[in-house]
């Protein structure tokens, strides 16, 4: 594929800026966004304070009261970005590391099971099997701290967003829509379909490493029993 | 060596400048909303920046110091017979009774020391969506018993001159409080600027809007005629900032204050000034604001002027404790 290009330079605000990569997710260009962030933090540059890579390009945060800020911050930040994009381009295609997670599928946690069936056609029981069949990669992190975008999911699972988000899904709760796969790692709103639930615990600010899922990581997912995501729960 | 919580208040965290590092997790800055407020607030007790204090919303709580404590309270005015703006030694056994706030929204009270709370994840802010940081990860309640970092840090006190009554005459300048409303809050141009109709990007500049009561740390809500694009596409979801102005299908625009979703995919219509964010946070639902548009590099200047203002008040406060 011929080596993207930065669309543009977006302020966000005067203490951060948006560098554009695409205005559409392509997995491809998401896949150099995943390695410029990495090679961008790798240079640790003191005034920023953030990278933070999305579906079609990344943001950097700045701080703006070090001695080191740039005047022409939006300049330094293209600057950066290419500098950094020959190292990028040369980093390994799989930036990320390797998590495999436990996930229950059976009806207790599958809270929209029959509807996702209905939707994309498939026999309830192979919404869980193709679901569990697919190999992801965090695309991007947002929403809520620890909560990862990922693509890979097979395309016959792509249905649309609930048309009534719940006002409180679980935490754990493992969900699809479009092209698309989420866990949601505390109990807050959100309309996407939920098809099982992990026992892990996505975010948690005491460990050394708070989140479970960092962006360009590549998921798994293995069926577990209810018996075994109640074992594992209580050993969290 | 402890203040002891008799009543909360409506929404009293301990917060700091918040934790950066890990927006590429979902996990915003967080932290003081009104920063400059909570810089004062630090420098009124001899304090390093960063040290941890209490955001008070709205409602003060009613504290109880049980030892003598060198404390300041900083930014909104609230009923109560406590000095505003200047450093004083609460006494043993004494109590600061924070009523309503009369002008302004959020109050900083920072205790010689700082609050001894554990820092998570490298701060001592609330995150109340995470409920981590901060006391508990929580707000304060009934009861709470807050530790002191260092019991003898009052004894800066004596440091500083005073008039015969044994308190401070000078204060620290109310720098974020609105004199009237509407206050005026500048932005620059959102991404999606251009996309909205015209009749949109012009009753953006040209209402006056109310802060929705359903507004919070999170972000808020701007009561005012409704937003709209003429082609509503989705747009793909990408990385927000504080002080994003983003617009949901409904027309309503949002804010993105401290506490702020990392990304979203909302078209975002502006970007506030950051050297204005923080009076925004002084306004209380109901509060009044328009927004003027300026340029990337007035931004900025706007952004340097704010902070050789603060640096020079706490230089002068730092003076009075003779720190050089």
């Amino acid at each position: 594929m011929a080596q993207p290009r930065p669309l543009g330079v977006i302020p966000l605000g005067d203490s951060a800026a948006y560098v554009e990569f695409s205005s559409i997710l392509d997995l491809d260009v998401n896949s150099v966004v995943q390695r410029l962030a990495l090679a961008i933090l790798k240079r640790k540059v003191p005034w920023i304070r953030d990278v933070v890579p999305a579906l079609g390009g990344l943001a950097l945060h700045f701080d703006p009261d070090h001695a080191e800020f740039p005047a022409k911050p939006l300049e330094e930040a293209l600057a950066l970005v290419n500098e950094s994009m020959k190292p990028a381009l040369a980093a390994k295609d799989n930036p990320g590391s390797d998590v495999v997670l436990p996930v229950c599928y059976e009806p207790e946690f599958a809270l929209d099971l029959a509807e996702i069936a209905k939707k994309a056609q498939v026999p309830p029981e192979e919404v869980a099997t193709r679901h569990a069949a697919g190999e992801y990669r965090v695309l991007m992190m947002g929403f809520a701290p620890g909560h990862a975008y990922m693509g890979g999911l097979d395309p016959k699972l792509a249905v649309p967003r609930r048309s009534s988000p719940r006002a409180v899904v679980p935490a754990g709760s493992v969900a699809i829509a479009n092209e698309q796969t989420v866990v949601y790692p505390y109990a807050i709103s959100g309309g996407w379909n939920v098809i099982g639930r992990t026992p892990m615990v996505l975010f948690d600010a005491r460990r050394q490493r708070p989140s479970l899922l960092w962006p360009g990581d590549r998921i798994r997912f293995r069926a577990i029993t209810r018996a075994q995501f109640i074992e594992m729960a209580a050993a969290q | 060596m402890s203040v002891r919580v008799l009543r909360p208040g409506l929404l009293t965290t301990v917060q700091d400048e918040g934790r950066h590092g890990y927006q590429r997790v979902g996990l915003c800055p967080g932290g003081a909303m009104d920063p400059v407020a909570f810089a004062l607030a630090n420098a009124l007790v001899g304090n390093d920046p960063n040290e941890a204090a209490l955001e008070i919303t709205v409602i003060g709580p009613e504290l109880q110091f049980e030892q003598d404590t060198l404390v300041a309270v900083c930014g909104a005015e609230f009923q109560g017979s406590f000095p505003h703006n200047r450093p004083t030694l609460a006494r043993k056994g004494s109590r600061f009774n924070v009523g309503r706030a009369v002008r302004g929204a959020r109050a900083y009270l920072a205790v010689a020391g700082g609050f001894g709370v554990e820092p998570v994840l490298g701060s001592r802010a609330t995150y109340l969506p995470g409920q981590f940081g901060g006391f508990e990860g929580r707000a304060l309640k009934h009861g709470d018993v807050l530790p002191l970092r260092d019991a003898a840090a009052a004894e800066r006190f004596s440091k500083l001159k005073k008039t015969r009554d044994g308190t401070v005459k000078w204060s620290a300048p109310p720098f974020t409080l609105p004199d009237r409303e509407p206050i005026l809050v500048h932005v620059i141009d959102g991404q999606h600027y251009a996309s909205f109709d015209a009749t949109s990007q012009r009753a953006f500049l040209d209402t006056v809007w109310s802060v929705a009561p359903e507004s919070n740390r999170m972000g808020f809500r701007l009561s005012g005629p409704p937003l709209g694009r003429p082609q509503a596409d989705e747009i793909l979801s990408g990385p927000t900032c504080l002080g994003s102005v983003q617009v949901p299908p409904s027309g309503v625009p949002i804010a993105l204050m401290a506490d702020h979703q990392t990304t979203g995919g909302y078209p975002r219509i502006a970007e506030i000034a950051s050297a204005d964010v923080a009076r925004l946070a002084q306004l209380a639902p109901g509060g009044k604001v328009h927004f003027a548009r300026c340029s990337l590099e007035i931004a900025g200047e706007l952004r340097k002027d704010a902070r050789e203002r603060l640096q020079s008040a706490v230089r002068g406060i730092a003076w009075e404790y003779g720190k050089k």
